[in-house]
């Protein structure tokens, strides 16, 4: 389970401290949740402060009942904290089957290595020699990356935006890879998203906009409020 | 060979024992053992030292080791060998240097390569550079490789310097006929106060030659790194050129590819990039468990692989 009490971050821009996030206080304990909400309204941020790639400035995060607030990404790695970036990262030199292998954290047969890239769409055969360079669009990329969070199979994945930069046909495929994943994992999946079809798989959603939890609810109480206003109407809330 | 020649070997070439098919090896200036074969041998020189290699044409699918070790301290050491690869050859040669300097004397060893590719041949050329020691003296290994390429014919050139190497300057010269391509792969790494230059230069002669000089580079520490490229175009031909080096701590890198076109259809290309790792992807490690050296460790391993 993972908490997040009065979560604070702050950074200086040119115009002074900015507040992204504005005490977040939150309680994560079902199997999916979706964290939606308006660009710039600090979703990525968050992702980021769970996985510790920000600091927190304020406020505490509990992990089953850890304190790791003050842990370096490679301790909440370590601890079961995984996360896949909305960007995915090159790599000269490094293959898709190593980084698989680094996620495993052990050595992996080919078979093995490639039964991950199977389960996200790719012909295993064809991508487990290839280096993670800029001959892989970004669609391939976002897969790998997924794949790679499922040989990690750590208590809490952390997806930001996966849709992002795939196209339709892929993003369809990736529906019923988080449909499968959501099925069978025994950890518990927190995905930003902007996209109804993913929305519509989680048991929770969370609506965070101007860096406030704006709502937080089963998708059945959350999802017809959100359509009803539209996604641009995410941007100006009336309150 | 003692243990420590025998590491050594294993370093630069592999071996965790005599190998199998042609050797020449050579230890501390002198002859440390040599087999030839029925279309590879390898005859010393009169004039002065080192080697000839003559494989017959048409040889196919063998190979020849020829390591040099190094154990003692102050010792300057110049070897020219000279490789004749016949006609329609297809062969693997695997040299390499390893110094063990456990004195306070410079050692040094200075190869002078030079390959004869004939027509339609094709080789594959490997060379590692290694040096360990826990002296003060200083590791030293210039190598000069001259390649000339007849009609027809391919040579790979994969040459690697990870560690332990004090001061080098690598010079390679290549001539290449008609329809004729060499590939160069080159990997090294820099770390303490050492100084590697290394100078390519390609001439493009035949029509339908090609060349492509790829280098990986890493530089740590205090150490400074200097890569020179330069492919002349002298013919209808295609060349490449691209040097990609990761600089860490306080190491300097300066990178001058040249390319000159002496010919309407020549078509050259130079690519160049220096540049720290980048912070994501150490983050993106993490986010897989390493810690930040490991991290480290392993982005610049798969990068001189």
């Amino acid at each position: 389970m993972l908490e997040l009490k009065n979560v604070s971050f702050k950074v200086m821009g040119e115009d002074g401290e900015k507040e992204i996030l504005k005490n977040i206080n939150l309680k994560l304990d079902d199997t999916f949740v979706a964290i939606t909400g308006p660009n710039g309204g600090g979703k990525s941020t968050l992702a980021k402060v769970i996985a510790g790639i920000y600091p927190v400035t304020d406020g505490q995060i509990l992990f089953d009942g850890v304190d790791i607030t003050n842990m370096s990404i490679t301790e909440r790695a370590k601890l079961g904290v995984s996360f896949a970036f909305q960007q995915p990262v090159r790599f000269k030199g490094l293959t898709v089957r190593d980084l698989i292998t680094l996620a495993a954290g052990k050595e992996l047969s080919v078979s093995e290595a490639c039964t991950y890239l199977s389960e996200v769409g790719l012909c295993a055969r064809d991508y487990v020699d290839r280096e993670i360079n800029a001959s892989l669009s970004g669609g391939e990329l976002k897969r790998i990356e997924i794949a790679m969070i499922m040989a990690r199979g750590t208590k809490l994945s952390v997806f930001d935006e996966p849709e992002a930069g795939i196209d339709l046909w892929s993003f369809n495929n990736l529906i019923r890879v988080f449909e499968k994943m959501h099925e069978n994992t025994n950890g518990s999946i927190i995905i930003i998203s902007h996209q109804e079809k993913i929305l519509d798989i989680a048991d929770k959603i969370v609506v965070i906009a101007n860096g406030e939890i704006k709502g937080f609810g089963g998708k059945d109480e959350i999802l017809p409020e959100l359509l009803r206003r539209g996604n641009a109407g995410f941007g100006c809330v009336k309150l | 060979m003692d243990t420590i020649e025998k590491g050594l070997l294993e370093k630069v070439a592999d071996l965790h024992d005599i190998p199998e098919g042609a050797y020449n090896i050579r230890a501390n200036g002198a002859l440390g053992g040599r087999h030839t074969t029925a279309n590879i041998d390898i005859v010393s020189k009169k004039d002065k030292p080192g080697i000839d290699i003559i494989i017959k044409p048409n040889t196919k699918n063998e190979s020849v080791h020829i390591p040099v070790i190094i154990t003692k301290t102050g010792l300057d050491d110049l070897v020219y060998n000279d490789f004749y690869i016949g006609e329609n050859a297809d062969v693997t040669i695997i040299a390499g240097c390893g110094i063990h300097n456990t004195g306070d004397k410079k050692s040094s060893h200075d190869g002078i390569h030079t390959f004869h590719v004939g027509k339609n041949a094709k080789i594959k050329y490997v060379e590692r550079h290694y040096g360990k020691g826990e002296g003060t003296g200083e590791n030293i290994m210039n190598p000069t490789t001259v390649i000339e390429i007849d009609d027809g014919g391919y040579m790979e050139m994969e040459t690697t310097q990870i560690k332990g190497i004090d001061s080098t300057i690598r010079v390679t010269t290549a001539k290449l006929g008609n329809e004729s391509k060499l590939v160069i792969r080159e990997s090294l790494m820099t770390h303490g106060k050492q100084y590697a230059k290394t100078d390519f230069t390609v001439d493009l002669n035949g029509e339908d030659s090609s060349a492509n000089v790829i280098s990986r580079s890493v530089a740590k520490e205090e150490s400074y790194q200097v890569f020179y490229s330069n492919i002349n175009g002298n013919n209808k031909c295609a060349g490449h050129t691209e040097c990609d080096a990761i600089i860490m701590d306080k190491a300097r890198v300066s990178a001058i590819p040249e390319i000159t076109a002496n010919h309407i259809d020549a078509s050259l290309i130079h690519e160049a990039a220096i540049g720290k790792i980048a912070g994501e992807q150490l983050m993106k490690l993490m986010t897989l468990g390493l810690t930040e050296q490991e991290a480290e460790e392993q982005i610049v391993n798969g990068f001189l692989k």
